[in-house]
């Protein structure tokens, strides 16, 4: 067993989001991401989510890359 | 009156998308869509594999479409806090990434009585494991099987050893998916907790 597989099994150490939290909060914590700002002060919670939600953490690493095109 | 709404292009402003789409003009909504649909086919193309190029371009329309209505029943909520566009981006991403995975298990079988729980619990130690994660894994195994309930540890084992994606697993266990991940945080706790009072260090695992 990997440290990944522990890793998911575990989940997140900290609070963090739910999934309908994190989909509102998306756009703005991205955006912070692409400002160079600290986004995980401003919207606390979403980085332990994405860490724990592979399908969230997937349109995160969509959306990203999306904006950062514009 | 709508007709005199000129279309979003870019560089429009904010407000000067939500205002045009407020008067429903055809030309706002039309560039909403083509807006969506880039969205849509991005995603598609990140993630879309080996999928027939037909399959792919109506999975990426179809996503567009649906994109549009959430978006359009959610103009009262944009707040502002980003681009209307990356705002608007998230729900083709999000409607073309279900769409992905549920095409992608569409002809697998979610494995019910956890195939992958029974190899797991089952492994023995591994001598490159070193002792310490040794002992971490086989306490892991007995809490999953002792401490969780079942509809738990199926969620658990489903979305983190078999890899199902969750929406997958919420369409086949009819219930949403942050339903199914409210289970899985709460299995997630129980675990901590009770490896925890067992005097495991977890810190390393964040």
């Amino acid at each position: 067993m990997s440290d990944d597989l522990i890793g998911g099994l575990l989940g997140p150490r900290g609070p963090e989001l739910t999934c309908e939290e994190c989909f509102d909060e998306l756009d703005r914590f991205v955006e912070l991401e692409l400002a160079g700002r600290d986004a995980d002060g401003e919207i606390p919670g979403m980085r332990a989510h994405l860490a724990g939600c592979p399908a969230c953490s997937e349109e995160h690493d969509s959306l990203l890359a999306l904006a950062e095109r514009d | 009156m709508t007709a005199t709404v000129a279309a979003p292009a870019p560089g429009l402003t904010d407000e000067e998308w939500i205002a045009a789409l407020r008067a429903n003009s055809d030309p706002a909504l039309e560039a909403l869509h083509e807006l969506l649909l880039r969205a849509a086919r991005f995603e598609v193309e990140r993630r879309g594999g080996r999928l027939r190029r037909e399959a792919l371009d109506d999975l990426a329309m179809q996503s567009a479409d649906d994109a549009l209505v959430a978006v359009l029943a959610k103009l009262d909520d944009f707040r502002g806090d980003s681009r209307f566009t990356t705002w608007a981006y998230k729900f083709a991403l999000l409607e073309a990434a279900v769409r992905l995975r549920r095409l992608a298990w569409q002809n697998r079988e979610v494995p019910l009585e956890a195939e992958d729980w029974e190899r797991f619990a089952s492994a023995g130690s591994s001598p490159q494991a070193g002792a310490e994660l040794n002992e971490l894994m086989a306490a892991l195994r007995a809490a999953i099987a002792e401490r969780l309930t079942p509809h738990q540890r199926h969620v658990l084992v489903s979305v983190t050893i078999a890899e199902v994606p969750i929406d997958v697993l919420a369409e086949r266990l009819d219930t949403t998916r942050g339903a199914l991940y409210k289970t899985l945080h709460d299995a997630r706790q129980k675990l901590r907790r009770h490896l925890g009072e067992q005097g495991f260090d977890l810190e390393q695992w964040t």
